[in-house]
Protein backbone atom coordinates (compact mmCIF):
# COMPACT_ATOMS: atom_id res chain seq x y z
CA UNK A 1 0.00 0.00 0.00
CA UNK A 2 1.28 3.07 -0.34
CA UNK A 3 1.41 5.45 2.19
CA UNK A 4 1.59 8.85 0.23
CA UNK A 5 -1.60 7.81 -1.54
CA UNK A 6 -3.41 6.71 1.90
CA UNK A 7 -2.35 10.28 3.86
CA UNK A 8 -3.36 12.28 1.12
CA UNK A 9 -6.76 10.58 0.89
CA UNK A 10 -6.84 10.88 4.92
CA UNK A 11 -6.13 14.45 4.56
CA UNK A 12 -9.10 15.28 2.19
CA UNK A 13 -11.61 13.08 4.29
CA UNK A 14 -10.76 15.18 7.77
CA UNK A 15 -10.81 18.64 5.77
CA UNK A 16 -13.86 17.79 4.05
CA UNK A 17 -15.50 16.88 7.39
CA UNK A 18 -14.06 19.89 9.30
CA UNK A 19 -16.70 20.54 11.92
CA UNK A 20 -17.69 16.83 12.24
CA UNK A 21 -14.01 16.24 13.02
CA UNK A 22 -13.35 18.88 15.87
CA UNK A 23 -16.61 17.16 17.54
CA UNK A 24 -14.89 14.31 17.52
CA UNK A 25 -11.98 15.34 18.89
CA UNK A 26 -13.65 17.57 21.70
CA UNK A 27 -15.54 14.85 22.72
CA UNK A 28 -12.65 12.25 23.01
CA UNK A 29 -10.56 14.47 24.52
CA UNK A 30 -13.27 15.24 27.07
CA UNK A 31 -14.26 11.54 27.76
CA UNK A 32 -10.60 10.73 28.11
CA UNK A 33 -9.46 13.36 30.38
CA UNK A 34 -12.98 12.43 32.75
CA UNK A 35 -11.32 8.46 32.27
CA UNK A 36 -7.91 9.65 33.62
CA UNK A 37 -9.23 12.37 36.23
CA UNK A 38 -11.48 9.16 37.40
CA UNK A 39 -8.58 6.70 37.38
CA UNK A 40 -5.74 9.21 38.90
CA UNK A 41 -8.67 10.17 41.84
CA UNK A 42 -8.73 6.22 42.73
CA UNK A 43 -4.84 6.39 42.63
CA UNK A 44 -4.81 9.20 44.84
CA UNK A 45 -7.56 7.62 47.48
CA UNK A 46 -5.65 4.52 47.44
CA UNK A 47 -2.24 6.33 48.38
CA UNK A 48 -4.13 8.46 51.31
CA UNK A 49 -5.33 4.99 52.87
CA UNK A 50 -1.78 4.44 53.83
CA UNK A 51 -0.81 0.84 54.53
CA UNK A 52 -3.11 -0.21 57.40
CA UNK A 53 -5.86 1.21 56.03
CA UNK A 54 -7.64 -1.79 54.44
CA UNK A 55 -6.63 -4.59 56.65
CA UNK A 56 -7.53 -3.35 60.20
CA UNK A 57 -9.82 -1.40 62.04
CA UNK A 58 -8.34 -0.29 64.81
CA UNK A 59 -5.02 1.41 66.03
CA UNK A 60 -3.96 0.97 69.28
CA UNK A 61 -1.17 3.42 69.85
CA UNK A 62 0.87 3.15 73.13
CA UNK A 63 3.01 5.62 74.71
CA UNK A 64 6.41 6.02 73.90
CA UNK A 65 9.05 8.75 75.37
CA UNK A 66 8.45 11.37 74.13
CA UNK A 67 4.25 11.31 75.37
CA UNK A 68 5.20 10.89 78.53
CA UNK A 69 5.00 15.04 79.04
CA UNK A 70 2.21 15.77 76.24
CA UNK A 71 -0.18 13.04 77.52
CA UNK A 72 -1.63 12.71 80.31
CA UNK A 73 -2.45 8.46 79.92
CA UNK A 74 1.65 8.57 79.58
CA UNK A 75 2.41 9.85 82.70
CA UNK A 76 4.25 7.31 83.66
CA UNK A 77 6.46 7.30 80.63
CA UNK A 78 6.87 4.49 77.94
CA UNK A 79 4.94 1.53 77.97
CA UNK A 80 6.55 -1.59 79.04
CA UNK A 81 6.86 -5.19 77.87
CA UNK A 82 4.28 -6.73 80.68
CA UNK A 83 1.81 -3.59 79.74
CA UNK A 84 2.34 -4.70 76.05
CA UNK A 85 1.99 -8.55 76.90
CA UNK A 86 -1.52 -7.61 78.95
CA UNK A 87 -2.39 -5.43 75.98
CA UNK A 88 -2.47 -8.52 73.81
CA UNK A 89 -4.30 -11.02 76.04
CA UNK A 90 -6.65 -8.93 76.81
CA UNK A 91 -7.05 -8.20 72.70
CA UNK A 92 -6.76 -11.72 72.09
CA UNK A 93 -9.54 -12.70 75.19
CA UNK A 94 -12.00 -10.42 73.21
CA UNK A 95 -14.53 -12.54 70.95
CA UNK A 96 -15.51 -9.58 68.41
CA UNK A 97 -11.11 -9.13 68.09
CA UNK A 98 -10.17 -11.45 64.86
CA UNK A 99 -6.58 -10.86 64.55
CA UNK A 100 -3.67 -8.87 66.38
CA UNK A 101 -0.74 -6.83 64.26
CA UNK A 102 1.61 -5.82 66.61
CA UNK A 103 3.41 -3.15 65.00
CA UNK A 104 7.04 -1.61 66.45
CA UNK A 105 8.44 1.74 65.76
CA UNK A 106 11.09 0.51 63.07
CA UNK A 107 8.07 -0.43 60.96
CA UNK A 108 5.95 2.26 61.58
CA UNK A 109 8.62 4.38 60.47
CA UNK A 110 9.32 2.36 57.45
CA UNK A 111 5.59 2.55 56.12
CA UNK A 112 5.36 5.99 57.24
CA UNK A 113 8.07 7.16 54.90
CA UNK A 114 6.05 4.88 52.28
CA UNK A 115 3.10 6.98 52.65
CA UNK A 116 4.77 10.31 52.49
CA UNK A 117 7.77 10.22 50.48
CA UNK A 118 7.10 13.06 48.53
CA UNK A 119 6.28 15.03 51.56
CA UNK A 120 8.46 17.17 53.50
CA UNK A 121 6.73 16.30 56.67
CA UNK A 122 8.57 12.36 56.15
CA UNK A 123 12.02 13.98 56.57
CA UNK A 124 11.02 15.61 59.82
CA UNK A 125 10.23 12.32 61.55
CA UNK A 126 12.20 10.11 63.22
CA UNK A 127 12.01 6.22 64.21
CA UNK A 128 12.00 6.82 67.97
CA UNK A 129 8.99 9.48 67.27
CA UNK A 130 6.70 6.69 66.08
CA UNK A 131 4.72 4.81 68.85
CA UNK A 132 4.57 1.13 68.80
CA UNK A 133 1.16 0.05 68.51
CA UNK A 134 -1.38 -2.71 67.94
CA UNK A 135 -3.45 -2.86 64.81
CA UNK A 136 -6.49 -4.94 65.62
CA UNK A 137 -8.82 -6.17 62.32
CA UNK A 138 -12.39 -6.56 64.20
CA UNK A 139 -14.90 -9.61 62.97
CA UNK A 140 -17.72 -6.84 63.37
CA UNK A 141 -16.05 -3.08 62.32
CA UNK A 142 -19.29 -1.23 63.74
CA UNK A 143 -18.07 -2.61 67.33
CA UNK A 144 -15.04 -0.10 67.32
CA UNK A 145 -16.79 1.49 70.63
CA UNK A 146 -15.91 -1.46 72.90
CA UNK A 147 -12.10 -1.98 72.00
CA UNK A 148 -12.17 2.02 72.41
CA UNK A 149 -14.28 1.99 75.92
CA UNK A 150 -11.91 -1.22 77.24
CA UNK A 151 -8.60 -0.15 76.24
CA UNK A 152 -8.80 3.38 76.51
CA UNK A 153 -7.01 4.43 79.80
CA UNK A 154 -5.40 0.67 79.78
CA UNK A 155 -2.24 1.25 81.34
CA UNK A 156 0.53 2.22 78.82
CA UNK A 157 -2.18 3.01 75.90
CA UNK A 158 -1.71 6.52 74.40
CA UNK A 159 -4.65 6.50 72.45
CA UNK A 160 -7.05 4.22 70.60
CA UNK A 161 -7.94 5.63 67.07
CA UNK A 162 -10.72 4.41 64.60
CA UNK A 163 -8.75 3.81 61.45
CA UNK A 164 -11.49 4.68 59.09
CA UNK A 165 -12.93 7.30 60.79
CA UNK A 166 -10.89 10.05 59.96
CA UNK A 167 -10.86 9.63 56.58
CA UNK A 168 -13.82 8.04 56.19
CA UNK A 169 -15.70 11.29 55.01
CA UNK A 170 -13.29 12.98 52.70
CA UNK A 171 -13.23 8.98 50.99
CA UNK A 172 -17.01 9.22 50.59
CA UNK A 173 -16.62 12.18 49.20
CA UNK A 174 -13.81 11.40 46.56
CA UNK A 175 -15.47 8.13 45.83
CA UNK A 176 -18.85 10.02 44.74
CA UNK A 177 -17.01 12.25 42.93
CA UNK A 178 -15.57 9.42 41.08
CA UNK A 179 -18.46 7.89 40.50
CA UNK A 180 -20.40 10.90 39.13
CA UNK A 181 -17.46 10.99 36.79
CA UNK A 182 -17.94 7.70 35.96
CA UNK A 183 -21.56 8.46 34.93
CA UNK A 184 -20.69 11.75 33.34
CA UNK A 185 -17.90 9.87 31.30
CA UNK A 186 -20.13 6.49 30.09
CA UNK A 187 -22.57 9.23 28.38
CA UNK A 188 -19.24 11.03 26.66
CA UNK A 189 -17.94 8.07 26.00
CA UNK A 190 -21.79 7.28 23.88
CA UNK A 191 -21.56 10.78 22.58
CA UNK A 192 -18.19 10.40 21.04
CA UNK A 193 -18.80 6.83 19.71
CA UNK A 194 -22.45 8.43 18.16
CA UNK A 195 -20.55 11.54 16.43
CA UNK A 196 -17.40 9.12 15.20
CA UNK A 197 -20.12 6.37 14.06
CA UNK A 198 -21.92 9.90 12.15
CA UNK A 199 -18.66 11.30 11.01
CA UNK A 200 -17.66 7.84 9.40
CA UNK A 201 -21.33 7.71 7.76
CA UNK A 202 -21.00 11.49 6.10
CA UNK A 203 -17.57 10.95 5.54
CA UNK A 204 -18.62 7.39 3.48
CA UNK A 205 -21.29 9.31 1.99
CA UNK A 206 -19.32 12.18 0.45
CA UNK A 207 -17.01 9.83 -1.10
CA UNK A 208 -19.21 7.12 -2.43
CA UNK A 209 -18.14 7.90 -5.89
CA UNK A 210 -14.38 7.47 -4.70
CA UNK A 211 -15.00 4.14 -3.02
CA UNK A 212 -17.46 2.77 -5.66
CA UNK A 213 -15.20 2.95 -7.96
CA UNK A 214 -12.40 1.61 -5.95
CA UNK A 215 -14.66 -1.58 -5.69
CA UNK A 216 -14.93 -1.53 -9.30
CA UNK A 217 -11.62 -1.65 -9.81
CA UNK A 218 -10.96 -4.69 -7.33
CA UNK A 219 -9.22 -2.40 -4.64
CA UNK A 220 -9.39 -4.76 -1.38
CA UNK A 221 -11.84 -4.14 1.26
CA UNK A 222 -8.98 -3.49 3.40
CA UNK A 223 -7.66 -0.80 1.21
CA UNK A 224 -11.04 1.10 1.05
CA UNK A 225 -11.43 0.93 4.62
CA UNK A 226 -7.99 2.05 6.05
CA UNK A 227 -8.54 5.96 4.76
CA UNK A 228 -11.88 6.21 7.33
CA UNK A 229 -10.27 3.77 10.21
CA UNK A 230 -7.27 5.98 9.72
CA UNK A 231 -9.10 9.53 9.88
CA UNK A 232 -11.11 8.49 12.87
CA UNK A 233 -7.92 6.99 14.64
CA UNK A 234 -6.46 10.25 13.80
CA UNK A 235 -9.16 12.44 15.39
CA UNK A 236 -9.13 10.60 18.25
CA UNK A 237 -5.20 10.66 18.69
CA UNK A 238 -5.67 14.38 18.61
CA UNK A 239 -8.44 14.13 21.44
CA UNK A 240 -6.18 12.19 23.90
CA UNK A 241 -3.24 14.50 23.31
CA UNK A 242 -5.39 16.87 24.36
CA UNK A 243 -6.79 14.87 26.99
CA UNK A 244 -2.80 14.48 28.54
CA UNK A 245 -2.48 18.28 28.48
CA UNK A 246 -5.75 18.48 30.52
CA UNK A 247 -4.65 16.09 32.89
CA UNK A 248 -1.01 17.69 33.27
CA UNK A 249 -2.64 20.74 33.85
CA UNK A 250 -5.46 19.94 35.77
CA UNK A 251 -2.80 18.29 38.03
CA UNK A 252 -0.93 21.52 37.91
CA UNK A 253 -3.51 23.56 38.69
CA UNK A 254 -4.87 22.02 41.23
CA UNK A 255 -1.99 20.92 43.39
CA UNK A 256 0.73 23.17 42.59
CA UNK A 257 -0.11 26.06 41.29
CA UNK A 258 -4.05 27.70 41.62
CA UNK A 259 -5.73 25.80 43.90
CA UNK A 260 -2.18 25.25 45.46
CA UNK A 261 -3.94 21.70 47.79
CA UNK A 262 -0.45 20.42 48.49
CA UNK A 263 0.12 24.11 50.18
CA UNK A 264 -3.03 23.97 51.62
CA UNK A 265 -2.73 20.42 52.95
CA UNK A 266 0.22 19.50 53.81
CA UNK A 267 -0.96 16.06 55.59
CA UNK A 268 -2.39 15.15 52.45
CA UNK A 269 0.49 13.08 50.24
CA UNK A 270 -0.56 13.96 46.33
CA UNK A 271 -0.11 12.17 44.09
CA UNK A 272 3.36 13.29 42.14
CA UNK A 273 3.80 13.51 38.05
CA UNK A 274 4.72 9.92 37.82
CA UNK A 275 1.26 8.50 38.49
CA UNK A 276 0.11 10.95 36.04
CA UNK A 277 2.56 10.56 33.46
CA UNK A 278 2.31 6.87 33.61
CA UNK A 279 -1.47 7.15 32.82
CA UNK A 280 -0.77 9.27 29.37
CA UNK A 281 -0.03 6.08 27.32
CA UNK A 282 -2.98 4.26 28.37
CA UNK A 283 -5.02 7.77 27.22
CA UNK A 284 -3.74 7.81 24.05
CA UNK A 285 -3.89 3.91 23.20
CA UNK A 286 -7.61 4.34 24.13
CA UNK A 287 -8.13 7.20 22.07
CA UNK A 288 -6.31 5.38 18.98
CA UNK A 289 -7.77 2.55 19.36
CA UNK A 290 -11.87 3.29 20.21
CA UNK A 291 -12.16 5.91 17.47
CA UNK A 292 -10.99 2.99 15.10
CA UNK A 293 -13.33 0.41 16.49
CA UNK A 294 -16.01 2.59 16.16
CA UNK A 295 -14.90 3.54 12.78
CA UNK A 296 -14.47 -0.15 11.88
CA UNK A 297 -18.10 -1.11 13.05
CA UNK A 298 -19.56 1.68 11.01
CA UNK A 299 -18.25 1.12 7.90
CA UNK A 300 -19.65 -2.41 7.99
CA UNK A 301 -23.03 -0.24 8.09
CA UNK A 302 -22.45 2.20 5.59
CA UNK A 303 -20.37 1.27 3.40
CA UNK A 304 -20.32 -1.58 0.84
CA UNK A 305 -16.95 -3.04 0.06
CA UNK B 1 -14.86 -17.26 -19.64
CA UNK B 2 -19.11 -16.75 -18.17
CA UNK B 3 -20.95 -19.77 -17.59
CA UNK B 4 -24.64 -19.33 -16.05
CA UNK B 5 -26.34 -22.61 -14.90
CA UNK B 6 -29.84 -22.01 -14.52
CA UNK B 7 -29.83 -18.87 -12.43
CA UNK B 8 -32.32 -17.35 -10.62
CA UNK B 9 -31.99 -13.98 -8.89
CA UNK B 10 -35.14 -12.76 -6.58
CA UNK B 11 -34.94 -9.15 -5.12
CA UNK B 12 -35.95 -8.97 -1.71
CA UNK B 13 -39.64 -7.61 -1.55
CA UNK B 14 -40.29 -8.27 -5.40
CA UNK B 15 -42.54 -10.95 -6.45
CA UNK B 16 -41.26 -11.48 -9.93
CA UNK B 17 -37.44 -12.96 -10.46
CA UNK B 18 -35.78 -10.55 -12.38
CA UNK B 19 -33.50 -13.50 -13.94
CA UNK B 20 -35.44 -16.95 -14.10
CA UNK B 21 -33.90 -20.16 -14.82
CA UNK B 22 -31.10 -18.71 -17.46
CA UNK B 23 -28.59 -20.56 -18.99
CA UNK B 24 -25.90 -19.58 -20.85
CA UNK B 25 -22.14 -19.83 -22.07
CA UNK B 26 -20.13 -16.81 -23.16
CA UNK B 27 -16.16 -18.08 -24.29
CA UNK B 28 -12.88 -16.45 -24.60
CA UNK B 29 -12.47 -13.87 -27.26
CA UNK B 30 -16.31 -12.98 -28.10
CA UNK B 31 -18.15 -9.89 -28.09
CA UNK B 32 -21.57 -10.38 -26.96
CA UNK B 33 -24.37 -7.93 -26.68
CA UNK B 34 -27.15 -7.98 -24.27
CA UNK B 35 -30.53 -6.49 -25.46
CA UNK B 36 -34.20 -6.19 -23.43
CA UNK B 37 -36.51 -3.50 -22.45
CA UNK B 38 -35.52 -1.56 -19.43
CA UNK B 39 -36.37 -4.09 -16.51
CA UNK B 40 -35.93 -7.17 -18.16
CA UNK B 41 -32.95 -8.59 -16.20
CA UNK B 42 -29.69 -7.22 -18.45
CA UNK B 43 -28.15 -5.19 -14.90
CA UNK B 44 -29.05 -8.15 -12.68
CA UNK B 45 -26.94 -10.13 -15.35
CA UNK B 46 -24.19 -7.90 -15.17
CA UNK B 47 -24.06 -7.69 -11.55
CA UNK B 48 -24.65 -11.25 -10.87
CA UNK B 49 -20.84 -11.19 -12.88
CA UNK B 50 -19.16 -8.71 -11.06
CA UNK B 51 -20.78 -10.65 -7.82
CA UNK B 52 -22.24 -7.28 -7.06
CA UNK B 53 -25.39 -10.16 -6.21
CA UNK B 54 -24.89 -13.23 -5.58
CA UNK B 55 -27.66 -15.86 -7.37
CA UNK B 56 -30.31 -17.80 -5.27
CA UNK B 57 -30.53 -21.07 -7.38
CA UNK B 58 -27.89 -21.78 -10.01
CA UNK B 59 -24.16 -20.99 -10.60
CA UNK B 60 -22.76 -18.48 -12.02
CA UNK B 61 -18.76 -19.41 -13.38
CA UNK B 62 -16.62 -16.45 -13.95
CA UNK B 63 -13.16 -16.56 -15.18
CA UNK B 64 -13.57 -20.31 -14.46
CA UNK B 65 -14.29 -19.69 -10.69
CA UNK B 66 -17.44 -20.26 -8.86
CA UNK B 67 -18.64 -16.98 -8.09
CA UNK B 68 -21.12 -18.78 -5.18
CA UNK B 69 -18.41 -20.38 -3.50
CA UNK B 70 -15.84 -17.16 -3.74
CA UNK B 71 -14.77 -16.01 -0.13
CA UNK B 72 -15.28 -12.24 0.22
CA UNK B 73 -12.14 -11.38 0.39
CA UNK B 74 -10.78 -12.58 -2.90
CA UNK B 75 -14.38 -11.22 -4.75
CA UNK B 76 -11.46 -7.68 -5.51
CA UNK B 77 -8.72 -10.11 -6.67
CA UNK B 78 -11.20 -11.39 -9.15
CA UNK B 79 -12.69 -8.15 -10.16
CA UNK B 80 -9.06 -7.14 -11.35
CA UNK B 81 -9.35 -9.28 -14.34
CA UNK B 82 -12.49 -7.84 -15.31
CA UNK B 83 -12.96 -4.44 -16.34
CA UNK B 84 -15.88 -1.85 -16.33
CA UNK B 85 -17.77 0.57 -17.93
CA UNK B 86 -20.90 2.50 -17.41
CA UNK B 87 -23.08 4.83 -18.98
CA UNK B 88 -22.58 7.57 -16.75
CA UNK B 89 -19.09 7.52 -17.23
CA UNK B 90 -17.84 7.24 -13.52
CA UNK B 91 -15.14 9.64 -13.60
CA UNK B 92 -13.41 11.55 -10.60
CA UNK B 93 -14.42 14.99 -11.12
CA UNK B 94 -11.40 16.20 -8.83
CA UNK B 95 -8.95 14.03 -11.02
CA UNK B 96 -7.10 14.82 -13.92
CA UNK B 97 -7.69 12.17 -17.28
CA UNK B 98 -4.18 10.33 -16.34
CA UNK B 99 -5.16 10.64 -12.30
CA UNK B 100 -8.37 9.04 -13.15
CA UNK B 101 -6.80 6.14 -14.88
CA UNK B 102 -4.00 6.06 -12.49
CA UNK B 103 -6.15 5.78 -9.54
CA UNK B 104 -7.56 2.42 -10.35
CA UNK B 105 -4.15 1.23 -10.46
CA UNK B 106 -2.94 3.01 -7.34
CA UNK B 107 -5.72 1.51 -5.69
CA UNK B 108 -4.57 -1.99 -6.28
CA UNK B 109 -1.07 -0.95 -4.96
CA UNK B 110 0.97 -0.88 -8.48
CA UNK B 111 4.16 0.21 -8.52
CA UNK B 112 4.50 4.02 -9.51
CA UNK B 113 6.68 2.92 -11.68
CA UNK B 114 4.08 0.72 -13.05
CA UNK B 115 2.03 3.42 -13.56
CA UNK B 116 3.86 5.77 -14.81
CA UNK B 117 4.68 3.76 -18.09
CA UNK B 118 1.03 1.98 -18.57
CA UNK B 119 -1.15 4.96 -17.95
CA UNK B 120 -0.14 7.03 -21.09
CA UNK B 121 0.06 3.90 -23.32
CA UNK B 122 -3.72 3.03 -22.55
CA UNK B 123 -4.56 6.81 -22.90
CA UNK B 124 -2.78 6.56 -26.60
CA UNK B 125 -4.77 3.27 -27.29
CA UNK B 126 -7.87 5.00 -26.53
CA UNK B 127 -6.91 8.55 -28.82
CA UNK B 128 -6.21 10.36 -26.01
CA UNK B 129 -2.99 11.03 -26.37
CA UNK B 130 -1.92 14.83 -25.33
CA UNK B 131 -5.21 15.34 -22.77
CA UNK B 132 -3.12 13.71 -19.61
CA UNK B 133 -3.81 17.15 -17.69
CA UNK B 134 -7.09 18.00 -18.80
CA UNK B 135 -10.34 17.41 -15.99
CA UNK B 136 -12.63 15.22 -17.27
CA UNK B 137 -15.55 18.24 -17.39
CA UNK B 138 -13.72 19.88 -20.02
CA UNK B 139 -14.03 16.74 -21.84
CA UNK B 140 -16.78 15.69 -24.40
CA UNK B 141 -18.93 12.66 -23.61
CA UNK B 142 -17.21 10.45 -25.85
CA UNK B 143 -13.87 11.59 -24.30
CA UNK B 144 -15.29 10.76 -21.33
CA UNK B 145 -15.89 7.33 -21.99
CA UNK B 146 -12.68 7.01 -23.60
CA UNK B 147 -11.39 7.73 -19.90
CA UNK B 148 -13.65 5.26 -18.73
CA UNK B 149 -12.79 3.03 -20.87
CA UNK B 150 -8.99 3.35 -20.24
CA UNK B 151 -9.29 3.12 -17.14
CA UNK B 152 -11.10 -0.62 -17.47
CA UNK B 153 -8.52 -1.73 -19.57
CA UNK B 154 -5.53 -0.41 -18.49
CA UNK B 155 -5.37 -3.65 -15.87
CA UNK B 156 -5.45 -5.72 -19.31
CA UNK B 157 -8.61 -7.40 -18.23
CA UNK B 158 -10.01 -10.58 -19.31
CA UNK B 159 -13.22 -9.12 -19.76
CA UNK B 160 -15.07 -5.99 -20.15
CA UNK B 161 -18.64 -5.23 -18.95
CA UNK B 162 -20.14 -2.64 -20.56
CA UNK B 163 -23.50 -0.93 -19.34
CA UNK B 164 -24.98 1.02 -21.92
CA UNK B 165 -21.82 2.57 -22.68
CA UNK B 166 -23.05 4.87 -25.45
CA UNK B 167 -26.06 5.37 -23.33
CA UNK B 168 -25.43 9.10 -23.07
CA UNK B 169 -23.54 9.49 -26.36
CA UNK B 170 -24.76 10.87 -30.36
CA UNK B 171 -24.64 8.08 -32.77
CA UNK B 172 -21.81 9.54 -34.16
CA UNK B 173 -19.51 9.49 -31.34
CA UNK B 174 -21.29 6.16 -30.03
CA UNK B 175 -19.90 4.84 -33.92
CA UNK B 176 -16.01 6.28 -32.21
CA UNK B 177 -16.88 4.07 -28.92
CA UNK B 178 -17.90 0.57 -30.54
CA UNK B 179 -15.16 0.77 -32.91
CA UNK B 180 -12.53 0.84 -29.88
CA UNK B 181 -14.77 -1.93 -27.85
CA UNK B 182 -13.72 -3.79 -31.20
CA UNK B 183 -10.59 -2.99 -31.19
CA UNK B 184 -10.11 -4.30 -27.26
CA UNK B 185 -11.74 -7.37 -28.20
CA UNK B 186 -9.83 -8.27 -31.23
CA UNK B 187 -6.64 -7.87 -28.68
CA UNK B 188 -8.28 -10.96 -26.96
CA UNK B 189 -10.21 -9.24 -24.33
CA UNK B 190 -14.08 -10.40 -24.01
CA UNK B 191 -16.61 -8.15 -23.95
CA UNK B 192 -20.35 -8.32 -22.67
CA UNK B 193 -22.55 -5.19 -23.53
CA UNK B 194 -25.45 -3.91 -22.55
CA UNK B 195 -27.34 -1.83 -24.79
CA UNK B 196 -30.55 -0.33 -26.16
CA UNK B 197 -28.60 0.92 -29.67
CA UNK B 198 -30.45 -0.57 -32.31
CA UNK B 199 -28.15 0.71 -34.93
CA UNK B 200 -24.97 -0.54 -33.24
CA UNK B 201 -26.33 -3.96 -32.96
CA UNK B 202 -27.62 -4.94 -35.89
CA UNK B 203 -24.05 -2.56 -37.76
CA UNK B 204 -21.57 -4.59 -35.67
CA UNK B 205 -23.26 -8.12 -36.39
CA UNK B 206 -22.00 -10.07 -32.91
CA UNK B 207 -23.82 -12.07 -30.82
CA UNK B 208 -27.17 -11.11 -29.04
CA UNK B 209 -28.11 -12.60 -25.93
CA UNK B 210 -32.41 -11.33 -25.23
CA UNK B 211 -33.60 -11.19 -22.15
CA UNK B 212 -37.29 -10.26 -21.65
CA UNK B 213 -38.78 -10.48 -18.37
CA UNK B 214 -36.05 -12.26 -16.59
CA UNK B 215 -35.63 -14.85 -19.14
CA UNK B 216 -33.73 -15.39 -21.95
CA UNK B 217 -35.57 -15.33 -25.00
CA UNK B 218 -32.84 -15.48 -27.62
CA UNK B 219 -29.44 -16.46 -28.18
CA UNK B 220 -28.21 -15.36 -31.99
CA UNK B 221 -24.83 -14.99 -33.41
CA UNK B 222 -24.09 -12.69 -35.65
CA UNK B 223 -27.85 -11.31 -34.70
CA UNK B 224 -29.19 -7.84 -35.13
CA UNK B 225 -31.36 -6.02 -31.82
CA UNK B 226 -34.78 -7.09 -32.53
CA UNK B 227 -37.91 -7.17 -34.93
CA UNK B 228 -40.93 -5.55 -32.26
CA UNK B 229 -38.68 -2.66 -31.86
Amino acid sequence: MRAHFVLSEIGVGLRRNLTMTFAVIISVALSLALTGGALLVNKQVDAMKGYWYDKVEVTIYMCNKSDAASTPNCARGAVTDDQKASILKDLRAQPIVEKVYFENSEQAYKHYQEQFKSSSLASTITPDQMQENYRVKLKDPTKFAIVASLFEGHPGVQSVVDQRDTLKNLFGLLNGMTTVAWVVLAFMLTVAMLLIVNTVRVSAFSRRRETGIMRLVGASSFYIQMPFIMEAAFAGLVGAGLACVMLLGGRYFMIDAGLRLQEKIPLVSFLGWGPVVRELPLVLGIGLVMPAVAAFVALRRYLKV
Amino acid sequence: MIRFDSVTKTYPKQNRPALRDVTLEIEKGEFVFLVGSSGSGKSTFLRLILREERTDTGLVHVLGKDLARLSNWKVPHMRRQLGTVFQDFRLLPNKTVAENVAFALEVIGKPRGTIRKTVPEVLDLVGLAGKEDRMPGELSGGEQQRVAIARAFVNRPMLLIADEPTGNLDPQTSVGIMRLLDRINRTGTTVVMATHDQNIVDQMRKRVIELEKGRLVRDQSRGVYGYQH
